[in-house]
């Protein structure tokens, strides 16, 4: 078994998309992280952190060097996840042959687990804009970012880019939009994803679906408050 | 019981052989006890068929006692009707109303070609079991079965994997027409004994292999094929094959 | 004159000295000689495997789509060996007994007691192949008891037992194709035996998608083919089980032996309409916990939970106390038949007895309580907890029977009648397993030799597996290695022609007839007729009167039979006319059989000969012999005696009060 054969087979073209899935999940986890420090401004915290300690925490993503070579293993990991993924949709839809007449519906497996392009497409559609939205600014042009100044270090006032975007409502209801799909993504994904790197144990398996679930609900919410806090000016 | 009879309309996929297109048509079952099983409802279909000098509909089946896994229709959006641990032959005709309008199509694989009407040949599944599905044993070497204790669990989980009838309706269920619920119900059926030790690993390389030669899907793990197990296969076997196909393909050398 | 072979010597060596006396075909030699396969079953499949093992090239058919679907599949219960791992008193001897004693002494003494010799390696080789028999805590294997028998000697898999002795089969054969010893056709029906100088030298056989006529070359040729139940229409044989395969040989010489020795199976499900296509058998294995009975009142037609305790028969216990329930499959079916035709009959047909397991699940929740240490366990919570085990044990029966009939054996006792099951009968084979024509073998049931007149349950697996694996690669050596020299004939051999315009003949015949009836009006037919006269009770009136009446329905058949389609492509009616064709001449020989037979024995019952109890009444000085019939012409037959031999068992009046 070679590696190109193991990896061209059909498990190992799984495991190829639960590998990245579970990359991505991690990534998931850190880009939460960062984005809820945009909370710290709530009331409740601190009404006068104005972005300050998200600032500072996406100052350091973009200046240290280790994060900046792993953001390209991240966009390695995407574009493995979305290629594969499509191939992947790709074969499996032409392995059918006709159609049936009458589909099985939800007569036996959940809409979403069967969506998982559709809902992936959404998420890639959502992502350009997203990039478009910020990274582009943040790596490239720095068109809209204003220079603030914490600690003597001069970093961008992201945080007051978000506000500005956010403050289209359009934008607002694409990026909730965003996070739905994200949402019902990972609600199959999650434990798809270990179940094709071979958890077979029953016990371990609803403990991660469990998890898994609570995953999907957490991070998919956070993601969306984010936009809607701003444009309702709970923040900034 | 209580029984009554009723009346059905029935569109059920016609082809001729598997070089012809095919096309539904509408057939009326009329006057149906509801004791019939679905295959006696084809049964008595096909006999007035006959009288009217027409072809009757080509079905597979074989022991109606669902065990052989021969009869295989896709019966209103769900492989082997509505009920569930169940096959077509066991169906019965309780499970309709009067009026109802049932659409019957043959399992849709590219690894299934039709043969005629609703029969498929479902050779592939032979297949995938001649890559590796056995234990490497010639009649005459074994020892005492009792010489082999089996711990109580091992060996149900395994029987639970090995009571696979190879209907194929994991196949016909799943969006992906992934064989994985067949091919994992055997991998796990021997990689649970001790007896499927020796060839574990090659087992499970050479099954999955064959499986994706055949022409089937990847599996998404959407759970369709467990919802329509005949058997109530778990889908869980399909993790376990994932986890002997990567132990097995790091652990090889070549 | 009939010779069966059987090795001189005491009982117990005689397949001891077969085998270390018997010729060998060396390795290289092997490879050179072909062996055709018909049929896939447990006797099949696990001969093809064995021989591919061995080095023979083999070729195997089976008319369904996969050798996996073989009617062995449905067996349910389990299958003997004498391992005596139960510690009671079981023996290769014991089994060797009670399968004589079974078979109420109308089976060889040699051929059985092989049986029971080699039925222990049987299990060693299935567990070797993977089969995942049915295991106690420590992890050793299980054993449960089964009817006719007193010690525990029967592995099993659930309800499941067949399948995965088949599946087991199976895989091996799969493997042997993977390895390229074997060559496997599927869908694929052998319509006829070709004959070479004598010998059986190949087969013609119909490929069932394309409709093509095919011909196959073989040193020599095996039938696996299955009984031939179907005879009576309904019966517990999967739809395509047929005679055919064993009718062809039969026509070309091969002598039918004990044709009328059909098994009734006492619990199969009662028939629900005219509608009905199969029956279905409940194990026998619930037959261990359940109780049958019937009201006391004729044509009592309040609903069974209403009948009180006092009301009910449970005439199996009554009239034999020694083996209660588990009397042999034939005493149990002759009184469920009794008390039916007496007017006790259950259900809306009256024809059933119910089968109960109330007082099982009463006994079984009291065993669970005191386990679990509930003393004062109130009745539901006892009927609760035996409700589970129950579950545990029979589950998929019970979810089978509710799914046929709609209704919950947990809450009403389930209506059982008897219904054909098996057939002891099939083609004569002599100690070697081979037919009266040189180089064509029999194995499993399609052959007659190990049941006598009746089986016990869980003797069938065996049986088919011993000829297949243990049997058939010692004894067709013997035969083969006389063949070394014959190189492969040509199919284009004249008798290969000849064969397949005679079967091509014949199937435009049966096209062109053209008729008005429908194959399967005329199978439906047939059954009601075996069924009526040449069923559980039998008697030479009836007999006369069936004979007569299958010749009239023969002729009628092959006037106006109507099959839809043509013959160049897959026509499934076709399949069932041929079939069907093969079965009315069977049931006219099944007739002369019965009727030839002035006795009782076993699952052939005669009214005229029985005991003031109306037990079967053996006739021993007249009929202790195998009748072998040998076709001459249309509805002619001269019978062959091979006489039965006692040299170890004393034959008595069966007894299992």
């Amino acid at each position: 078994m070679t590696w190109k054969q193991m990896f061209t087979s059909s498990i190992g073209k799984k495991l190829v998309m639960g590998l990245t899935g579970i990359f991505l999940i991690t990534f998931l986890i850190v880009h939460v992280g960062i984005n809820a420090c945009v909370f710290a401004d709530l009331p409740v915290f601190n009404r006068d952190d104005n972005g300050e300690m998200f600032n500072k925490a996406a100052h350091f993503m973009g200046s240290t060097v280790l994060i900046r070579i792993m953001e390209i293993g991240l966009f390695a990991g995407i574009i493995l996840h979305i290629v594969q993924g499509y191939l992947l949709t790709l074969q499996n839809q032409k392995s059918r042959g006709v159609a049936y007449n009458k589909p099985m519906g939800n007569n036996g497996s959940k809409w979403y687990s069967r969506s998982m392009g559709l809902l992936g497409t959404l998420i890639l559609l959502f992502l350009i804009l997203h990039l478009a939205h910020f990274w582009v600014p943040a790596r490239f042009t720095h068109v809209g970012l204003d220079p603030v100044l914490y600690n003597n270090v001069l970093m961008h006032d992201m945080f007051q880019l978000m506000k500005i975007t956010f403050s289209e409502l359009w934008i607002v209801v694409l990026y909730v939009l965003g996070c739905f799909s994200l949402f019902w993504h990972l609600m199959h994904g999650f434990q798809s994803a270990f179940r094709s790197l071979g958890i077979s144990n029953k016990k371990h398996l609803s403990l991660l679906n469990c998890i898994g679930n609570g995953f999907s609900v957490i991070v998919s919410l956070l993601f969306a408050l984010i936009p809607i806090a701003m444009y309702l000016q709970w923040v900034g | 019981m209580e029984h009554k009879n009723i009346n059905l309309k029935l569109k059920v996929w016609r082809q001729k052989n598997s070089n012809d297109n095919g096309t539904f048509e509408t057939y009326d079952a009329k006057n149906i006890s509801t004791e019939m099983s679905f295959l006696e409802m084809f049964d008595v279909l096909n006999e007035d068929l006959i009288k009217e000098g027409k072809d009757p509909i080509a079905f597979d089946h074989d022991c109606r006692e669902g065990i052989c896994g021969m009869c295989s229709m896709y019966i209103d959006g769900r492989p082997h009707g509505p009920w569930t641990a169940n096959t077509t032959c066991q169906l019965h005709m309780r499970a309709f109303n009067e009026g109802d309008t049932v659409v019957v199509e043959p399992w849709r694989a590219k690894a299934f070609p039709v043969i005629k009407d609703l029969m498929v040949d479902r050779s592939a599944f032979d297949r995938i079991i001649q890559a590796g599905g056995y234990v490497s044993v010639n009649t005459g070497n074994a020892v005492d079965g009792n010489s082999l204790p089996i711990e109580k669990d091992k060996a149900d989980a395994s029987f639970a994997a090995a009571m696979c009838i190879g209907c194929g309706a994991c196949v016909a269920a799943c969006k992906n027409s992934s064989a994985m619920l067949f091919t994992s119900a055997k991998v796990s059926h021997l990689a649970l004994l001790p007896q499927g030790e020796p060839e574990r690993q090659t087992r499970v390389l050479n099954m999955v292999a064959q499986m994706d030669k055949e022409g089937f899907g990847a599996c998404t793990n959407t759970g369709a094929c467990e919802a329509v197990c005949p058997k109530e296969i778990s889908i869980s076997n399909i993790a376990r094959m994932n986890s002997e196909y990567l132990s097995a393909s790091l652990n090889s050398e070549k | 004159m009939l010779n069966s072979k059987i090795p001189s010597g005491p009982l117990d060596s005689k397949w001891k000295n077969y085998k270390s006396t018997c010729k060998l075909v060396n390795p290289a030699n092997k490879r050179k000689l072909e062996v055709i396969v018909v049929g896939t079953g447990l006797a099949g499949a696990s001969a093809a495997a064995s021989l591919g093992e061995l080095g023979y090239k083999v070729k195997a058919f089976c008319f369904q789509d996969s050798p996996r679907r073989a009617h062995s599949i449905a067996a349910q219960g389990g299958i003997n060996a004498a391992k005596n791992y139960q510690n009671d008193g079981d023996s290769v001897y014991r089994l060797f007994y009670d399968t004589i004693k079974g078979g109420d002494y109308r089976a060889r003494e040699g051929n059985v007691h092989r049986l029971a010799e080699v039925s222990g390696n049987i299990i060693d080789h299935c567990v070797a192949q993977g089969v995942p028999f049915a295991r106690e805590y420590g992890g050793l294997l299980s054993n449960r008891s089964f009817g006719g028998t007193q010690v525990q000697r029967t592995f099993y898999a659930a309800g499941q037992t067949g399948q995965q002795l088949l599946i087991g089969a199976y895989q091996s054969l799969e493997r042997q194709i993977s390895l390229g010893n074997v060559e496997m056709f599927n869908r694929h029906e052998m319509l006829d035996v070709v004959i070479i100088d004598g010998k059986a030298r190949g087969i013609i056989c119909r490929n069932l998608v394309t409709g093509e006529l095919e011909r196959h070359f073989g040193h020599s040729v095996l039938l696996c083919t299955g009984g031939y139940g179907n005879v009576f229409y309904l019966s517990t044989n999967a739809m395509g089980s047929n005679v055919t395969a064993a009718w062809k040989a039969h026509k070309k010489g091969a002598y039918f032996a004990n044709p009328c020795f059909t098994q009734i199976h006492p619990t199969c499900i009662p028939v629900s309409g005219d509608h009905q296509s199969k029956l279905t058998l409940m194990s026998e294995s619930l037959r261990n916990d359940g109780r049958i009975w019937v009201p006391k009142n004729q044509g009592d037609n309040r609903k069974p939970n209403e009948i009180p305790e006092e009301e009910r028969d449970y005439y199996l216990e009554r009239r034999y106390p020694a083996f209660g329930n588990l009397v042999p499959r034939d005493v149990a079916s002759r009184a469920a038949k009794e008390r039916c035709d007496a007017g006790y009959g259950v259900g809306s047909s009256k024809q059933a007895v119910y089968l109960d397991y109330a007082a099982a699940i009463q006994r079984y929740g009291k065993i669970e309580a005191g386990k679990k240490g509930l003393v004062h366990a109130d009745a539901a919570t006892i009927t609760a907890l035996g409700k589970e085990v129950v579950k545990e044990k029979y589950g998929n029966l019970f979810d089978m029977y509710e799914k046929i009939t709609g209704e919950n054996p947990y809450e009403i006792p389930m209506r059982i009648y008897p219904a054909v099951h098996y057939t002891m009968g099939g083609l004569w084979v002599d100690y070697e397993l081979m037919t009266s024509i040189p180089g064509l073998y029999c194995l499993g049931e399609a052959n007659f030799s190990d049941h006598g007149a009746n089986r016990l349950g869980a003797s069938a697996l065996m049986q088919g597996l011993a000829d297949g694996y243990f049997v058939i690669p010692y004894t067709i050596g013997n035969y083969l290695s006389d063949e070394i020299r014959t190189s492969a004939i040509a199919t284009d051999h004249p008798a290969f022609a000849e064969a397949e315009s005679k079967v091509r003949d014949r199937i435009h015949m049966l096209m062109n007839i053209k008729g008005t009836k429908t194959v399967e009006s005329f199978h439906k037919r047939l059954g009601k007729i075996m069924w009526d006269k040449c069923g559980m009770a039998r008697n030479a009136e009836g007999l006369k009167q069936a004979i007569k009446e299958i010749q009239q329905l023969k002729q009628e058949f092959w006037s106006d039979v109507k099959i839809p389609g043509s013959i160049n492509e897959m026509n499934p009616e076709l399949d069932k006319a041929n079939r069907v064709a093969d079965f009315i001449e069977l049931g006219e020989l099944m007739c002369i059989d019965a009727l030839n037979r002035e006795e009782s024995c076993g699952g052939h019952f005669r009214e005229e000969f029985q005991t003031e109890e109306g037990e079967a009444l053996r006739n021993d000085d007249q009929f202790m012999y195998v009748s072998a019939w040998e076709l001459k012409n249309e509805h002619e037959w001269t019978l062959h005696r091979e006489d039965l031999n006692y040299e170890v068992v004393k034959p008595s009046q069966r007894s299992y009060k």
